[in-house]
């Protein structure tokens, strides 16, 4: 071990290896394998502590195995090699328990630095809170410019392309109908929950990733310091679509933002819906088809022939066909089944009146479906009267 | 074993006279009553290898759905309900009880003991997993199929599911119960029933690790029987554990499940680095390095494994002192895995090294398990771990640890004493192309994995975004080979116990402990009746 030989031909060797390894990487370069762009000053500080400890883990992975490679080599019976029988070494023994214990001291040091910095979600400028549903995401800008906006978030990728039945685009499966849109060098806080079961919101650009758990709010922070679109997906397991939720960030100047949130204002003026208002049938079918493809397609299908049986068909359902009322309070309250709620969510908070009428109306004179009469049509104002009834 | 006296030339002194053959039930039914740990730790060894192909089948279905973007082969409900089986079943089924196996086999050989404490009971704890194992696969085939929740059942998804949900709660109780009677078991024939001068301190290194390992079994297996029962009561009894809504909490299940969870991952470990203790020094002509280190070690990794659980649960919200603490507790364990690894360098270092196929799979073993305890650490620091947790990083870590640590193991054990327990040779270049395609093919599935981890492709996604699609490919085709290389495994095993050359009665020149010692190959179905005389 003292000679300095083996040493020398360790160091070659190393380097021939780290040649062969570093043109493999070349090649690898022109993918995806490194950590994405950060887009914060935070996320910098994560890569930087990230490649800091991936140098000094593969310093040591080099030499350790740069030794046993060398008794591979030297220490062969095929060349004569005769065992030594020592088994023991206090000193050495001593030495690589209390190096390590060093090293990792080491590492704390920066890393607790960036966690507390991490962890840190005081005097933001907005605060945006989150809500996972199965399976979409739920944005209400609760504090800061843009108190009141409100939206929902779902996957824009055609099913088609999913099935293979188109060809896929440049965003295939990280695009949405609405984005999230945030101001350049404010300090953003963000609350997540969920409605059903456990989600996770993650931004990887600004290191920011926080489980969404029903019941509870939890909350993170970021501060973006780059305009543009961020883009990322649900990370924790939340049923059947769980990989078809994703999360797209835009951010843009504060000129932009304000633009942005006064056009939404606007919109929110004058696109509420009116609840007392009577709608015909034809109308309430139109805007009904709309809210089903964004809110019961998944699981019921585009046939109303569902998947059977997690998810029921719509199609010839009793419940569909029978009178109106149960099928309100079952898209209002969600399904329960010995006292557990299933798979069908309580679509009360996420529909309004009117959006509720729109789609039971249309799943009861869509597909084989023809109720008609007055089971056939609902109003917003009934759904209304069940809805305060609760 | 430097302990253990040499005894050259009484290699089965006596015994073969009357300890001999089996005299007992013929048929299925020997293998239905046998109290014989021979016959059990087999038992064991091929129901593993049994599951280990369920569960691999299984993978495969994994990767050939995430071979190309889209969904072409199996619908998401399906992939959910793979993956979680898939998890499942390797853990319960194939890895822990091809440790037991290697319990059953080697442990009372290797202390001078006839049989284990507690025989008829041995008998039931196997018994137990073919149940457990029908339990499992037949959720598939029921209204909603398996639960497609990931192997760790996180609440309050568990509630949503079908009946197949309650036949995997009921499958994880019996799992449960095996692995506590088999520990118990362990536990009493090794504290107990070693023969006269076996001191604890010159056990072979593989029955200290077991030892360790069972406690931390009868300490860890009923908190995940408890977590499981209230996730059952949740769905059925109208208590509201982890349901915030009836003043529960999602989260607690999390800290049950992973106070179990984390030293499920020593337990898988801690035996393989048993078998890699016996091995490495075995071939390397050389005792091994450190042992008393080594006892230290294997100790002080099962008692911090209790502290660190929460490391799994950086992201679900904790106070940053709680994070702080985790984060401490959890590098810890890289000082006592650190000495592990450098006691088994140092054990090669200025041996007489030949490298036969066990001793392949040690060093393998050695070597990835290394990197994925280099990942670990990466993980245990909260703001990297922010960025990566739930992504396929750590999907290849875990892989690291439980394929190429413990898998790598069982191989490793399997070649090293096959031919004391068949008395036949397996075919020393067919073990070799094992070796290396199974090392060439794991690193291809699996290296490229941190990859898509570090770009941000989230785990147990049935289909994925256009940037991820080259390395899934690569791995993808890996899993394949991986696939078809353990099918020649299979013909390896056959191929010995049918056809294989005689073993000769030591054919590991370096291996020392009792069974190459003072048993004769293959060892008889009864052994040590008498005591061995230990100096």
């Amino acid at each position: 071990m003292k000679s300095s030989k083996p040493a020398r031909s360790i160091a070659t060797w190393s380097l021939a290896i780290l040649g062969i390894a570093y043109s493999g990487l070349a090649l690898a370069l022109a993918l995806e394998w490194n950590l994405q762009p950060a887009g914060s000053k935070l996320a910098a500080d994560i890569h930087w502590l990230h490649e800091a400890v991936m140098v000094l883990c593969t310093a040591i992975f080099v030499g350790v195995f740069g030794f046993m490679f060398w008794a591979c080599y030297a220490h062969r019976k095929s060349k004569g090699h005769k065992a030594a029988q020592f088994h023991e070494n206090t000193t050495v023994e001593i030495l690589w328990t209390v190096i390590p214990a060093v090293i990792l001291v080491g590492i704390a040091w920066p890393t607790t630095r960036v966690l507390v910095e991490q962890k840190d979600t005081s005097n933001p400028d907005i605060t945006i809170k989150v809500t996972g549903y199965q399976w979409k995401w739920g944005y209400d800008y609760v504090k800061g410019e843009g108190e009141g906006i409100s939206f929902i978030s779902t996957l824009s990728t055609p099913r088609d392309q999913i099935e293979g039945k188109a060809p896929k685009g440049e965003h295939y499966l990280v695009e949405v109908d609405n984005e999230l849109v945030v101001p350049m060098g404010k300090k953003i806080r963000i609350l997540t929950t969920a409605a059903d079961v456990i989600h996770s919101w993650w931004m990887p650009a600004f290191g920011a990733k926080q489980d969404a758990v029903p019941g509870f709010i939890r909350d993170l922070w970021f501060r973006p310091e780059k305009t543009g679109t961020f883009r990322s997906q649900c990370v924790e397991l939340c049923g059947k679509e769980h990989g078809f939720m994703p999360i797209v960030v835009k951010v843009v100047s504060q000129e932009e933002y304000g633009k942005w949130v006064g056009a939404q204002m606007k919109m929110i003026a004058a696109s509420a819906d009116d609840p007392n208002k009577f709608f015909a049938l034809d109308e309430l079918k139109k805007r009904g088809e709309q809210v089903y493809a964004k809110n019961c397609v998944v699981c019921h299908q585009a046939t109303g022939k569902g998947t059977p049986p997690a998810f029921p068909p719509l199609d010839g359902s009793k419940m569909v066909l029978g009178p109106k009322d149960a099928q309100i309070v079952a898209v209002l309250n969600g399904v329960m089944k010995n006292g557990a709620p299933t798979a069908m969510a309580a679509f009360g908070k996420q529909l309004n009146d009117v959006e509720m009428a729109a789609v039971i109306t249309f799943t009861r004179n869509n597909w084989g479906n023809k109720v008609g009469g007055a089971d056939g049509l609902v109003q917003p104002g009934e759904v209304k009267v069940l809805r305060d009834k609760k | 074993m430097s302990a253990v006296v040499d005894t050259h030339g009484h290699d089965g002194h006596g015994h073969d006279a009357h300890g001999g053959g089996y005299h007992g039930a013929g048929g299925i039914m020997r293998w239905v009553t046998t109290t014989n740990h021979k016959d059990i730790g087999t038992l064991y060894l091929w129901f593993s290898f049994i599951m280990f192909m369920t569960g691999g089948a299984m993978a495969m279905a994994i990767r050939l759905e995430l071979f190309s973007p889209g969904i072409q082969f199996f619908n998401p409900d399906l992939f959910n309900q793979f993956t979680t089986m898939h998890g499942l079943i390797m853990l319960f089924g194939a890895i822990m009880p091809a440790f037991v196996g290697f319990a059953n086999w080697q442990i009372p050989i290797m202390i001078g003991a006839p049989d284990m404490a507690f025989a008829r009971l041995n008998n039931w704890s196997f018994w137990l997993l073919p149940f457990a194992a029908t339990l499992l696969v037949m959720s598939f085939f029921t209204p909603g199929g398996a639960p497609g929740v990931g192997w760790t059942l996180y609440a309050p998804l568990t509630v949503q599911m079908g009946m197949g949900m309650d036949l995997t709660i009921f499958a994880v109780h019996l799992l449960g119960m095996s692995s506590i009677l088999g520990s118990i078991n362990i536990i009493t024939t090794i504290l107990n029933m070693r023969a006269p001068g076996m001191t604890m301190m010159r056990l072979p290194l593989f029955v200290w690790t077991w030892l360790i390992t069972a406690y931390l079994l009868v300490a860890a297996m009923p908190v995940l029987a408890g977590a499981v029962t209230m996730t059952l009561t949740d769905r059925h009894f109208g208590t509201s554990f982890f349901n915030a809504a009836g003043g529960g909490d999602p989260v607690l299940y999390q800290h049950i499940f992973w106070f179990f969870g984390h030293p499920e991952v020593y337990i898988i470990a801690l035996p393989a680095f048993g078998v890699v203790s016996q091995v490495l020094p075995a071939f390397s002509r050389k005792p091994l390095f450190g042992y008393a280190s080594m006892v230290y070690a294997t100790s002080a990794i099962a008692i911090l494994s209790f502290i660190v659980w929460a490391h799994h649960m950086y992201t679900v919200g904790m106070p940053v002192q709680g994070q702080l603490f985790f984060m401490y507790a959890t590098t810890l364990i890289a000082i006592p895995t650190g000495v592990k690894v450098f006691n088994w360098v140092a054990t090669m270092w200025k041996g007489s090294l030949t490298f036969e196929t066990p001793m392949l799979f040690a060093i393998g073993f050695l070597f990835l398990f290394t990197l994925g305890g280099f990942t670990g650490l990466m993980l245990s620091l909260v703001p990297i771990d922010i960025q990566l947790h739930d992504t396929y990083y750590v999907v290849a870590h875990f892989h690291y640890v439980m394929v190429a640590g413990a898998l790598f193991a069982a191989f490793a054990g399997v070649y090293f004493w096959f031919p004391k327990w068949t008395g036949k040779m397996y075919d020393e270049t067919l073990g070799q192309w094992h070796f290396w395609l199974t090392m060439i093919f794991f690193n291809m599935i699996f290296f490229v994995q941190h990859f898509l981890g570090l770009a941000g492709m989230p785990r147990r996604i049935p289909d994925y975004p256009l940037i991820f699609e080259t390395w899934n490919k690569i791995s993808s085709i890996g899993a394949f080979g991986f696939g078809l290389t353990q099918l020649l495994f299979l013909y390896i095993i056959l191929k010995a116990i049918r056809s294989g050359e005689k073993a000769p009665q030591k054919p590991w020149e370096g291996a020392d402990s009792l069974e190459w010692t003072h048993l004769p190959t293959p060892v008889p179905y009864h052994s040590f009746e008498t005591p061995p005389v230990l100096k």
